[in-house]
């Protein structure tokens, strides 16, 4: 019989040569005449350990050998790893590996363990459980359990999914919309990449519950281009699904229909925010839209739209599956749940945790992510993408909670956490801030569109030690006019990782260079 | 000249032919241009704009808003380098450095030799092996100066 083997298909394995350890391990299982059966599945999260390669050995259980790269192959082999025999390599079962284990995998279940495109394997995991169960729902009842469930938006802004839906449900119109925000421009995060390339058909069930809930049929995924692997893979989760009945005129039988598309993005950060990702699907540039009316109200081409992050409604199956009571259950205070949590920057052990709300970032930074890659102390750790605050040693304890992240002037945002060792220099990083804000500047408000690049100037002036405390007065009257007069969180957040760099680290803007 | 003229006018023609009837169709066209012809030329824009009905001014708007959409044509690869903080937090300045050096341009130029365009990224999603490049579709992790050169002279060869 073939040996199973499983290797992961994710951006970041391939990144790390899984394409070519591949091939290494076809090539050594032809010389040694043994019959292997290779499925390319979604990454377990242990990016430091990729390429993972699992053997299923003669119990059925999923072996696991890492990092192996492709010249490592031949001596594996040799050494058995088709019988899943001991190596200094060999890690034993993942489930078994504490930093799997201490983990609350609900959105990120399946994502490592089937192939990703495969309708049977989605299936006998628990996938599409949750739409059987929606279809036999009226919208409302569905609406109610994503209320109840307590989801709130994982892109950022964390509010309440279920309302956004009750919104949308309620307006009368032949015409409506589910729009999937997976332009995830965050530096430090990639959970949206890495379930859409792990699990797409948990996103694509969770964008048909919605629809079927409100009443569209026609959603559109909206892809950033820095994501070809992931557009490739919703594409063939898109025909897999629709071939099965899944998607199309009639899904599941219902008399319902839904269809789904994959629209590419072209490179702007600012389309992450969801009414310039509206005027971009529209084909017009991104330029932020004036609120009121929403999206919910008058979206998409004028119409009705839910438009929601990946993690979101790749959240929705697991709770129309297990019920809004199971999910609310996980979590702290007004945060519940979980969240896809991604570690980054430097860090030992980069990768992606799902843990309950509540987790601090200590535990994250150390138990999970293992210290500093460089060995050095961290000093610094961004959370929430290049629009979150810098946050020193002394709130490492914070928990992972909205409120609490909020309560000291940061933000959880998508649950990416940038580590940076003592090495750095954060004048530099808010400068830097203030650059990325001028770069990604959609234009249509003056304190987002001029203030960043007058930011840059002043810290600018702040470096060279040019009449210091004058400029750093300016600098933060600078960021006062960004946060409270521009039009949407780029020009009115770039504030935050600028002023908690002054205020966290002020001997870095004081010191001659 | 006239030949490649005459196919990329068909070419064009092709792609706004598979897009009729899309709602919402720009983008995916210019995405479809820029695949098969490299770059989207003015003369493109004005074709694109009389078939969708809009002005030239719209659509060269569009194109010139989105940091991907390219008006030139590009060296025979783009390496695109992170430089976004995760990137940073692992010395991508130093792969920055090397790649600007090597390549002799800055961000946005192409090498002497034609083969390489150098674009700066703001985060390609693989920020647990920074520093990251991807040259085309290709990524790569845990980039330093010295396995950039190795990537460069591999696509080089090729």
């Amino acid at each position: 019989m073939a040996v199973r083997i499983y290797i992961s298909r994710d951006a970041a394995a391939q990144a790390l040569g899984a394409d070519e350890t591949t091939a290494a391990l076809q090539l050594a299982a032809a010389a040694k005449g043994a019959s292997i059966a290779l499925t390319r599945v979604g990454s377990r999260g242990m990016v430091w350990l990729e390429p993972l390669v699992e053997v299923e050995d003669a119990n059925g259980q999923r072996i696991a050998y890492g990092p192996i790269t492709a010249d490592q192959v031949p001596g594996l082999v040799q050494a058995g790893l088709f019988d899943a025999a001991p190596h200094p390599l060999r890690l034993g079962r993942v489930e078994d590996m504490p930093w799997f284990a201490q983990q609350e995998r609900l959105t990120f279940a399946r994502v490592g363990v089937i192939d990703p495109v495969s309708v049977d394997d989605y299936v006998a995991h628990g996938g599409y459980a949750g739409l059987r169960r929606a279809l036999g729902m009226t919208g409302a009842e569905i609406v109610h359990e994503v209320v109840e469930s307590g989801l709130r938006g994982r892109g950022g802004a964390a509010f309440p999914t279920g309302i956004k839906w009750r919104t949308v449900l309620e307006q009368h119109s032949p015409r409506k919309y589910v729009v999937c925000n997976a332009d995830e421009g965050d530096s430090g995060t990639f959970s949206d990449r890495m379930l859409m390339e792990g699990d797409p058909l948990c996103l694509v069930e969770g964008m048909t519950i919605a629809g079927i809930a409100v009443g569209a049929t026609k959603g559109y995924i909206y892809l950033r281009c820095e994501y070809p692997h992931a557009g490739q893979a919703l594409r063939e989760a898109i025909a897999a699904a629709r071939a099965r009945g899944y998607l199309g005129a009639d899904v599941c039988g219902s008399g319902k229909a839904f269809e789904l598309e994959v629209r590419m993005g072209a490179g702007a950060y600012i389309c992450g925010e969801e009414t310039a990702l509206l005027e971009s699907l529209e084909g017009k540039r991104a330029e932020v839209r004036y609120r009121p009316p929403l999206p919910a109200i008058k979206g998409l081409f004028g119409q009705p739209t839910i438009i929601n992050n990946v993690i979101s409604l790749g959240s929705v199956p697991v709770i129309l599956q297990r019920g809004a009571a199971f999910y609310r259950d996980y979590g702290m205070g007004r945060s519940r749940g979980t969240l896809p949590i991604q570690l980054a920057g430097n860090l030992k052990h980069g990768g992606l945790v799902e843990k309950a709300f509540g987790v601090t970032l200590r535990e994250l930074l150390y138990d999970f992510g293992g210290g500093s890659a460089s060995g050095r102390p961290i000093r610094a750790v961004q959370v929430g993408g290049p629009l979150g605050a810098y946050l020193p040693e002394s709130q490492f304890d914070t928990p992972l909670d909205y409120e609490a992240f909020t309560a000291i002037g940061a933000l959880v945002g998508h649950g990416g956490i940038v580590a940076f060792d003592d090495t750095v220099d954060m004048a530099r990083m808010a400068r830097y801030a203030m650059e990325f804000c001028a770069v990604e500047s959609c234009g249509k408000c003056t304190p987002c569109r001029i203030g960043s690049t007058r930011g840059v100037e002043v810290i600018d002036r702040i470096l060279q030690g040019v009449e210091r405390q004058a400029n750093l007065a300016q600098l933060e009257d600078l960021c006062e006019t960004m946060q409270h007069g521009s039009l949407c969180g780029l020009g009115g957040m770039t504030p935050f990782p600028v002023m908690s760099a002054v205020r966290h680290f002020p001997g870095d803007f004081s010191r001659d260079r | 000249m006239a030949a490649t003229e005459f196919d990329n006018d068909s070419t064009l023609d092709s792609i706004l032919a598979e897009h009729a009837g899309m709602d919402g169709p720009l983008l995916p066209i210019l995405h479809a241009v820029q695949e098969t012809l490299g770059h989207i030329s003015s003369a493109h824009v004005a074709r694109i704009a009389k078939a969708l009905n809009l002005s030239r001014a719209e659509v060269h708007g569009v194109v010139s808003f989105y940091h991907y959409f390219r008006q030139h044509e590009p060296g025979r690869h783009v390496v695109h380098v992170c430089r976004a903080e995760a990137c940073q937090a692992m010395q991508c300045e130093r792969t920055e450095q090397h790649a600007k050096n090597e390549l002799g341009v800055d961000y946005g130029g192409t090498s002497a030799d034609g083969v390489f365009t150098l674009e700066a990224a703001y985060c390609l999603g693989n920020c647990a092996a920074a520093p990251t490049v991807m040259v085309d579709e290709k990524l790569y992790g845990r980039v330093t100066p010295d396995r950039l050169a190795a990537i460069l002279a591999e696509w080089r060869s090729r």
